[in-house]
């Protein structure tokens, strides 16, 4: 595991993590928001297995199996907000729920 | 049954008490029997008092009922004094407060607030008694203090109109100005002598302080600024003309037997003192003096028959204060008592008037009224000749010559404290003749009201006209030779030299005739004089009472109410409100930022990130 220099994994990492906000930032669509959000998510994780493998420590690699573990929980949490999201307005645009403003 | 003392001023406070408590389920009579009935009987019981002390070995009589307070060195108890000084005081108050109530029912019939009258009358009986005869200055405080709040209760009794209401607050807030310099005195002596014991007292002053330093004088002048304030001498004298805004007998009472007499008496009482503090007691006799002769011709230029009789109580008052300054101890007392019959009867005279003649108080709009009103008539004219001194037929000649002659040979007084009294003998023969002339004499102006008066108000008028004319013959100077200091006459002590005394009887028989010139026989070359021109420039400033109304006003009321004005709006509060505007103010700027817009959070969390991760790669 000599080939690739940590900065090309970094800016790998780097750069899904980027687009990923971007699109939480820039899609209405609840939905796709919610996948930006996984993207982001998996840019970390990826940012902890590269470090992992450069320093030969399995804990990168178990910070990954963590994070998963907590994404998938957000999914299930995100889908429920997302579902009932729709049923109160009738739409998937996050947007329709700024009635909460103070 | 000197042991009875304590009832005299015990029995009115029961009577104010019963009033105050049960009054409102009383009927009309039994509050009436309660409010003239426990000041009589207080009457009854210092007389018994004044017969037992008669027969008592020594010259004073002590009763000490408990002890009222004792912190550290010092401690007041409340207890009695009985001296002839005291003496004289307990029984004029009680027995001519006695007879004022005893007119007021007739006054107020048909009048509600009878309860809240005479609660409030017997309350100033009881703390004018226990002025006179408390033992120490604490306890005479007490007094003093529950006077100046019966007066306040009382001139605003009718507190329906507005004025009255202001009158009494005048009264009040006036006085309280002395009220706050005796305390500051009571407060000096006790500091620097450790009680408040008025025996101790006249012991201990002389013994710890030598006459003319700093500390008796400054003792003597604040008990002075209180005794002006209670007194209505200069310059706190502007309270007494508007108390006039009470009913009649509560002026009568104010005037006679009450208030007014108590700064006489506390500098009386502290005669000691004044020894000690020689400058102070020239201040007295210039302040009696000036008094007398400003109020005098103050007296002159009012048209209201009361605001003349309030004037010319304020110049009496005078008078015994000069005498007082003078050293004529006796003197003063003596003209003190002689005042509150004379002066007493013509309140009660004069109320009568006014209520026939449905409260008309000018003077200029009643005339004739001798035969309509015989009764008052007669009293009023007692008392008239009796405050102008008239010579030889009157109680007030006595008393009035008396402070002429010991002022004019006093060491302490002089010509020019007697030509002030002098002056002012002649000046208040006018004002009270122009009174009984324009009310009593020439043609009726006002019918009066047809009404048979009440032997409630007739049979203390009649008592009052007899004292008024009589009570010459006590030989009051004689009794308290032995309590109050001789007068230091300058030649050897006797009778005035028979020019001396004619000239004293003269004088209030010229202000008559003059008086009888201008306002009976209108002719001559005296009606000139009052109708020229420097006569009609004075008139409106006698008639203001020197403008010391106006002065104060600028001085002191107009420049208050402006700060009040200015602190209306508490700029005190500005720092703290100031810091509750600014949390308002970001508080509203943060709300903008609660859009509740998803996305802008996220972007502002980024953004935030963003900048903490420049701002640690950065730097």
């Amino acid at each position: 595991m000599t080939g690739l220099p940590m900065i090309w994994g970094l800016g790998l990492a780097a750069i899904l993590f980027v687009l990923g906000l971007l699109g939480v930032l820039v899609r209405r669509n609840i939905l796709f928001m919610l996948v930006s959000l996984e993207v982001m998510l998996n840019a970390a994780g990826l940012a902890f297995v590269v470090a992992g493998a450069r320093w030969g420590d399995a804990d990168g690699q178990v910070m990954f199996l963590i994070i998963l573990t907590v994404a998938a929980a957000e999914v299930a949490v995100g889908l429920a907000l997302a579902l009932q999201l729709f049923r109160r307005t009738g739409s998937v645009d996050a947007d329709a729920a700024m009635r909460l403003r103070g | 049954m000197v042991g009875l003392l304590f009832l005299v001023p015990l029995l009115p406070f029961l009577g104010f008490l019963v009033l105050l408590v049960g009054g409102g389920r009383l009927p009309r009579r039994a509050v009436e029997a309660i409010g003239v009935g426990s000041v009589a009987l207080s009457f009854a019981v210092a007389v018994l008092v004044a017969i037992g002390f008669a027969g008592l070995e020594g010259e004073s009589y002590r009763q000490t009922l408990w002890r009222w307070m004792a912190t550290g060195g010092f401690s007041a108890d409340i207890g009695l004094w009985l001296d002839p000084l005291s003496l004289v005081m307990m029984l004029v108050v009680t027995g001519v407060g006695a007879l004022i109530l005893l007119y007021s029912v007739g006054f107020l019939r048909g009048e509600a607030g009878a309860r809240r009258y005479f609660a409030a009358m017997t309350l100033f009986v009881a703390s004018m008694l226990v002025l006179v005869l408390a033992d120490n200055l604490l306890f005479l405080y007490l007094g003093w203090e529950g006077v100046g709040l019966c007066s306040y209760l009382l001139i605003g009794f009718w507190y329906r109109e507005p004025a009255n209401g202001a009158a009494a607050r005048k009264a009040f807030l006036v006085t309280r100005i002395g009220d706050a310099a005796l305390l500051l005195g009571l407060v000096l002596i006790v500091a620097s002598l450790g009680t408040l014991d008025i025996p101790v007292l006249q012991d201990r002053a002389p013994e710890a302080w030598t006459a003319g330093s700093t500390l008796p004088v400054a003792a003597a002048a604040l008990l002075l600024a209180g005794a002006v304030g209670k007194s209505a001498q200069l310059p706190l004298q502007v309270w007494l003309p508007d108390a006039m805004a009470g009913p009649s007998p509560v002026s009568a009472l104010i005037h006679a037997a009450t208030m007014v007499t108590a700064g006489v008496y506390l500098i009386a009482r502290m005669h000691g003192l004044y020894a000690l503090a020689p400058a102070v007691q020239t201040a007295v006799a210039a302040i009696g003096a000036l008094t007398l002769l400003l109020a005098a011709i103050s007296a002159l230029g009012q048209s209201d028959i009361k605001r003349v009789l309030a004037w010319s109580t304020i110049s009496q008052i005078g008078y015994m204060v000069m005498a007082l300054g003078a050293g004529a101890w006796g003197a003063a007392i003596f003209h003190f008592m002689t005042h509150a019959f004379f002066k007493a009867l013509l309140f009660l005279a004069a109320g009568l008037v006014i209520l026939r003649l449905h409260e008309e108080h000018d003077i200029r709009r009643m005339g004739g009224l001798a035969m309509k009103l015989p009764v008052s008539f007669a009293g009023f004219l007692a008392g008239a000749a009796s405050l102008a001194a008239l010579p030889v037929v009157t109680a007030g000649a006595y008393s009035k010559d008396l402070i002429l002659w010991q002022v004019a040979a006093s060491t302490e007084g002089g010509l020019l404290l007697w030509l002030a009294g002098a002056i002012g003998a002649v000046l208040t023969a006018l004002y009270i003749f122009k009174a009984v002339f324009l009310v009593f004499f020439g043609p009726m102006q006002t019918a009066p009201e047809p009404a048979p008066a009440s032997p409630a108000m007739l049979g203390p008028i009649v008592v009052l006209a007899v004292l008024a004319v009589f009570g010459g013959g006590l030989a009051v100077p004689a009794q308290l030779a032995g309590t109050l200091p001789a007068p230091p006459l300058a030649g050897a002590p006797g009778h005035p030299p028979l020019a001396f005394a004619l000239v004293s009887a003269a004088l209030p028989l010229l202000g008559l005739a003059i008086a009888w010139a201008l306002y009976v026989g209108r002719r001559g070359p005296l009606t000139g004089l009052a109708a020229s021109r420097a006569v009609a420039r004075a008139a409106p400033v006698a008639a203001a009472g020197f403008g010391f109304d106006a002065l104060y006003e600028r001085l002191f009321v107009r420049p208050w109410h402006a700060l009040a004005r200015t602190l209306r709006d508490d700029p005190a509060d500005r720092p703290a409100a100031g810091l509750a505007g600014l949390s308002l103010g970001g508080y509203r700027l943060l709300r903008e930022t609660q859009t509740g817009r998803v996305r802008w959070y996220a972007a502002s969390l980024a953004g935030g990130m963003a900048a903490a991760l420049a701002l640690g790669v950065l730097s």
